[in-house]
């Protein structure tokens, strides 16, 4: 029971062994955006046709601004992983794949960084 | 060597999707990932909502313009439908990965009940926002 011979690998042929961490990695953000998802639409129907200040008034709410923080942390690593396997499926080149693994990589933290940053200059 | 890296390259292909019929198991699973992908764009929404929040009036406003804004509103349809399809979908995946629901009549059963969830909470969502909140196009 051997992955393949030593070149293989080298090659980066052959399974990662990183497969159940992504799966797994995948359904705990899964269970986790019910709830926060479900809140979150919730929310941001109530803030439909709210002014500034209102919406100032709720993120400014300490269990509102970690929720959406929470809210925002689960969807952008549920994206990267989603989005990681869309690439992996479709994507053909081994160069171009990487480029856009990378690069997926980055938009989630960019987003994610956006967002927390948004929120804490908006509760802090 | 060179014989076999020939062959390689001449594997033979299965055939592409056009050929297949669309049983609902097949089209519930690319509607999934279509609508998770919708909702990557869709986090740059949220993104823009919450800096646009934390910046000013100016910037707030200019979001709430365009979130009204027709263009705006079939957007914003597209991201509900999508985030609640993905949702609903989700909870089905969520119950194959335990074990249930696998028998194909009823995924299929399943998968009609999901999508036609998925639509009527998008327009329920829209016409109360409209009827309730007094928000028009």
């Amino acid at each position: 029971m051997t992955d393949g011979s030593p070149a293989a690998r080298v090659e980066g042929l052959g399974s990662a062994h990183t497969g159940t961490s992504h799966f797994f990695r995948q359904r705990v953000t899964a269970v986790a955006l019910i709830p926060l998802a479900i809140w979150f639409a919730v929310s941001a129907f109530r803030l439909i046709g709210a002014d500034r200040d209102a919406a100032l008034a709720f993120l400014h709410a300490p269990i509102n601004a970690i929720l959406m923080a929470l809210f925002v942390i689960a969807a952008v690593v549920h994206m990267a992983l989603g989005l990681q396997m869309v690439i992996e499926d479709y994507a053909h080149g081994e160069g171009g794949k990487l480029v856009l693994l990378v690069l997926n990589k980055f938009f989630a933290w960019l987003v994610g960084a956006a967002c927390v940053f948004a929120l804490l200059k908006i509760a802090v | 060597m060179p014989e076999q890296a020939k062959s390689a390259k001449q594997r033979p292909l299965s055939p592409h999707m056009q050929i297949y019929r669309w049983p609902v198991t097949m089209a519930t699973s690319i509607i999934h990932r279509a609508t998770g992908m919708a909702l990557s764009a869709g986090t740059l929404l949220v993104a823009w909502w919450l800096i646009a929040t934390a910046m000013g009036d100016a910037q707030y406003d200019l979001f709430s313009t365009v979130a009204r804004s027709p263009l705006g509103q079939l957007v914003l349809f597209g991201f509900v439908w999508s985030l609640a399809y993905h949702l609903l979908n989700g909870i089905r995946h969520l119950a194959w990965d335990v074990g249930y629901g696998f028998a194909v009549p009823t995924a299929t059963r399943t998968g009609v009940l999901v999508f036609t969830l998925s639509i009527f909470v998008a327009i329920a969502v829209f016409v109360y926002a409209y009827a309730a909140k007094g928000v028009h196009l």
